[in-house]
């Protein structure tokens, strides 16, 4: 075959194309990479500055107002755990890069979804994108971020959004186009303007499902934080990573676990986020009215 | 009830003209087929184009509720859909106080749904973020009227449908009825012209939804609106309809009264429908009546009394005042020994308590009863108790039968 046929260079056409514009875009990235790398250090270098104790405090509290006791409790021996294994810092760079990755991928990823879920070209034009992209292994974007952004926490930022990206657009597209028909076409009945109909009708119906996919964005920046220690991202990854190079099973599964349980609160705390304003926004305070309900039916 | 629409013609204020509604990317093929007469199915076969609405026409009167009746598919939502245009007719004309709502743009289509019209849903489509009050106020909140105006009018459209003090509940607590009150006084919230209901009673259990059929017939006395009623259940129709539009495969079969549809159905398709319609729920008391062509006055003497029941060969006869009025009943028996006495007035001697009397309106299911079991024709008033008419054993068999009731 390779004989008859010459081998398609298809890797060298991705890295000339890819060499094209990182020399095109060097101004724009370097910007980007500036601004990045200055919010990145202030995150964590606010965030170490609180002692750990209080830090364990302050995040169960949250965990108790917004998941309630279990997940509190969860949040607060799980970090302690992290604290006595001399982990602390490492996990306050992974979460702060988690965080700004997951805000990035939600500040895009929403209008991208709304869009997509109003416009049918614009459906079909971004869907098997996001199929290529959540199929390509996840190392692949570490690659192509170096030349961009250079080794470091913003090419990691960077894969890592490109990475979680999909489910944010995709479930918030799923969101607005699994409402029920009729409640647009009574928004539309009643004479709303599409502006309106999204504020006031389709945003907040669809708000659980979206909610549902910023919580995956969230996982999948974890894993992929994790992955991009391997262009020195840092963080618990860079434990792990370290681990691996020196063979030291021990510390690779100190970090690992470290890693389980920052997951684990982050998925409980956003999980909750979702399904508790759906409950809220749904049926109110569902128990003293339903009383008034039968007592009213009887009457 | 004839000589009220005969008063003043009555003014138009939807005017339906030749509507098409094809869904495909081939219209015009699909059209010119609909004109050769063939079929939905075999449109649909050849061309791949589905026929929502086939050349309909109708009018709707100010203030009368229409009702636009077919079986699933027979285009019916489709059709009340173009009117406001949730669904764009692809040919026709349909007009709105005289304005062509086809040729709106968005800006001035907007007004129309937001000033003109109310619409209530088939599953109620409520939002379910939304309180009650919140929901029926989305009409107003839309139009940017002010937040305590706007509270008022749906706290109003809310008492006016029964809901009154349910307003800060979420849809999720409120049972499927209720639920339908809400679409309904949302639909009123913003005072539109005409009501949109599509199949607006039909998810609702059939008790409920009798009571829902009662409470939008006595809120129409109230608040005089123009209705397009959509359903697929021919007794709701016939209930709530001034005049019926009956849909079969897009087009529309017969245009009528219930009375016209059930007893002159215009195709086999129309009288298949009707056939296993329960007719005396239908026909009333004014259907069946015979005019009083004999009656004795209140100031006749006995004697005028039995010479008029002799010529009409009747037993008795009502008796009536000036103008109309009834009184009583009196027989030929009592007449003639009145005569023998050589009494002067009758007054005393006729029988007002047991006269078997019936509404206007009543149906004549209640009626048969009455007709069985008087020895005396049963007497038909009006509200003022006023003698309209006569019922008497044959005159119902007889209107059966016209009707075919009784056929075989």
């Amino acid at each position: 075959m390779t004989d008859l046929i010459p081998q398609i260079p298809l890797a060298a056409w991705i890295d000339a194309a890819l060499s094209f514009t990182t020399t095109l875009l060097s101004p724009l990235t370097r910007a980007v990479s500036g601004v990045l790398s200055t919010g990145i250090r202030g995150m964590v270098d606010g965030l170490v500055f609180i002692p750990p104790w209080l830090f364990v405090i302050i995040a169960a509290a949250a965990a108790w107002k917004i998941a309630g006791r279990k997940v509190a409790i969860l949040a607060a021996l799980g970090m302690l755990l992290i604290w006595n294994l001399g982990l602390w810092r490492p996990m306050i760079s992974t979460l702060s890069l988690v965080l700004i990755s997951t805000l990035i991928a939600v500040a895009i990823g929403l209008p991208l979804g709304i869009l997509a879920a109003l416009n049918d070209r614009f459906f079909s034009f971004i869907r098997p994108i996001l199929d290529f992209m959540q199929t390509l292994p996840a190392f692949v974007y570490l690659i192509p971020a170096i030349p961009f952004f250079g080794l470091g926490a913003v090419s990691a930022i960077m894969s890592t959004v490109i990475f979680s990206i999909p489910p944010a657009i995709r479930l918030t597209t799923l969101g607005i186009r699994q409402i029920d028909a009729e409640l647009i076409e009574a928004s539309d009945a009643f004479g709303s303007t599409t502006m309106q109909k999204l504020i006031k009708v389709q945003i907040p119906i669809a708000t659980p499902t979206i909610m549902a996919g910023v919580n995956q964005t969230i996982m999948l920046s974890l894993s992929m934080v994790v992955i991009a220690a391997m262009i020195g991202a840092g963080g618990l990854g860079g434990e792990v990573w370290r681990a691996i190079q020196r063979l030291r099973a021990g510390a690779g599964f100190e970090a690992g676990i470290a890693v389980v349980i920052l997951a684990m609160i982050l998925d409980r705390i956003t999980q909750k986020i979702g399904a508790g304003r759906q409950r809220s926004v749904v049926t109110g305070d569902a128990d003293e009215k339903s009383d008034d309900t039968s007592e009213t039916d009887a009457a | 009830m004839d000589d009220q629409t005969n008063e003043h013609e009555p003014k138009v204020k939807i005017k339906i003209e030749n509507v098409f509604k094809i869904f495909g990317k081939h219209p015009e093929r699909a059209r010119k087929m609909l004109a050769d007469g063939v079929s939905k199915d075999e449109i649909l076969k050849k061309t791949g184009q589905v026929v929502g609405v086939a050349d309909a026409s109708f009018d709707v009167y100010d203030g009368e509720t229409l009702v636009v009746m077919g079986l699933s598919g027979s285009g019916k939502s489709t059709l009340l859909r173009c009117v406001n245009r949730l669904i764009e007719p692809t040919y026709g004309r349909i007009t709105v106080d005289g304005v062509d709502v086809v040729e709106m743009d968005t800006i001035e289509l907007r007004e129309l749904r937001r000033k003109k019209f109310g619409m209530v849903f088939q599953s109620f489509a409520l939002f379910p973020h939304k309180t009650v009050v919140q929901n029926v106020e989305f009409g107003l909140e839309v139009q940017g009227i002010d937040a305590e105006v706007r509270r008022d009018k749906a706290t109003r459209a809310l008492d006016l449908v029964g809901l009154g003090g349910w307003g800060e509940y979420y849809p999720d607590n409120l049972s499927g009825g209720m639920k339908q009150r809400v679409g309904l006084a949302r639909a009123l919230a913003a005072e539109p012209d005409v009501l949109l209901m599509d199949e607006a009673f039909s998810a609702l259990d059939p008790l409920i939804r009798t009571d829902m059929q009662d409470e939008l017939l006595s809120l129409e006395t109230q608040v005089k609106k123009t209705i397009l009623f959509i359903t697929h259940d021919l007794d709701e129709a016939l209930k709530m309809g001034d005049r019926i539009v009956l849909m079969k495969d897009g087009g529309i079969e017969q245009i009528g009264t219930a009375e016209e549809i059930l007893g002159k159905p215009a195709s086999d398709y129309v009288a298949r429908f009707v056939e296993n319609v329960d007719i005396t729920k239908v026909l009333t008391a004014s259907d069946v009546m015979k005019k009083p062509t004999f009656v004795a006055f209140l100031r006749d003497g006995p004697r005028t009394a039995l010479r008029r029941m002799r010529d009409a060969g009747l037993s008795g006869i009502y008796v009536v005042r000036q103008n109309h009025e009834l009184v009583g009943y009196l027989s030929a028996e009592r007449a003639a020994e009145a005569v023998k006495k050589e009494e002067k007035w009758i007054d005393h001697l006729i029988d007002g308590d047991d006269v078997p009397t019936a509404a206007l309106d009543a149906p004549i299911r209640q009626i048969f009863p009455l007709v069985a079991d008087a020895k005396m024709p049963v007497g038909v008033v009006d509200e003022k108790n006023i003698l309209r008419g006569v019922i008497v054993r044959g005159s119902v068999l007889g209107a059966l039968a016209e009707r075919g009731e009784y056929n075989d």
